[in-house]
């Protein structure tokens, strides 16, 4: 019960940090102008570690409250389908990649990364009408890679430092 | 020790995963670039439907209505290249992509379904041909 509450508390203290990194991310000039839309993805280091700590269910938990809220504080109900689908398809690779042990976390950051760039491009084909737009996934999976290995180094940092920390 | 191998076949394993994207995005890259062609045409598809052409070689400024009246957005061509110079969507994106002509170049505007594409119209293919 108590560590039940204990963990409760930690995913909402959780969620609250991927919700300010989100705006913070907002408040970051854009880093490629001549592609917009390219984001670091800060939210994913709270993702990887919750992932990693707690598990695929907790790790889902706190980022559809990130996503939700940021929609309602800062976004709209149009870029809500895009970011549920991009959280979607990286969680799922993320957890999957974590599962095989393949990767360490940095890999399992850059997989994140690069399939939520492909969950939202997907999302934008579909609704969209047009095949086309599918020539932006290179400059995403780009992006989607370096960021991906700087937020996977951010996540394992804070892994090591929450390491003797009871949660 | 055993913990420590496979810490470093892991670590090599995410060198080899990142370097496997950058190639494959680097190698379509490249293909995309030395494919590319001077398109001579800007089509507006909204909802994945074409509403209108505009040639390229003429200079001109469209507002483009979209979601019943309450979308706009300032399609720009000039010299030969399309942008949106304008719009009031909520993020913008498309304001700040660069100006188009490339053959399969898109601007695409997200909140308002808009997709502004550069084509080879078929006629100039023709007389592409024939001369």
């Amino acid at each position: 019960m108590r560590r039940n509450v204990k963990r409760i508390t930690f995913l909402g203290l959780a969620a609250t940090v991927a919700l300010i990194l989100s705006y913070v991310e907002l408040l970051l000039p854009p880093i490629v102008t001549a592609v917009p839309g390219i984001k670091v993805g800060l939210p994913n280091i709270v993702i990887i570690f919750i992932l990693y700590r707690f598990g695929v269910r907790d790790a889902a938990v706190v980022s559809f409250i990130r996503i939700i809220l940021a929609a309602l504080l800062f976004g709209n109900p149009m870029t809500l389908a895009y970011s549920i689908a991009g959280a979607l398809l990286s969680l799922v690779l993320m957890a999957l990649c974590k599962r095989g042990e393949l990767f360490s976390a940095v890999g399992v950051s850059i997989v994140g990364g690069v399939a939520h760039n492909l969950g939202q491009i997907l999302v934008a084909m579909c609704l969209l009408g047009t095949a086309e737009i599918g020539y932006y996934m290179i400059a995403l999976a780009m992006s989607g890679t370096v960021s991906g290995v700087f937020i996977g180094l951010a996540g394992a940092a804070a892994l090591r430092a929450m390491k003797n920390v009871r949660i | 020790m055993e913990e420590k191998r496979s810490k470093s076949k892991k670590f090599r394993n995410d060198i080899v995963l990142a370097a496997t994207v950058l190639l494959l995005a680097a190698a379509a890259m490249l293909f995309w670039y030395f494919g590319r062609n001077d398109g001579d045409c800007v089509s507006v598809l909204l909802d994945g439907a074409e509403i209108a052409r505009y040639p390229l070689a003429e200079d001109t400024v469209v507002a483009i209505a979209s979601g019943e009246g309450t979308g706009e957005n300032t399609l720009v061509i000039e010299d030969g290249k399309a942008s949106v110079s304008d719009a009031n969507c909520p993020d913008g994106i498309c304001v700040q992509h660069r100006a188009i002509s490339q053959v399969g170049e898109t601007i695409v505007c997200l909140p308002h379904k808009l997709v502004i594409k550069i084509i080879q119209s078929a006629d100039k293919q023709g007389l592409d041909m024939a001369a």
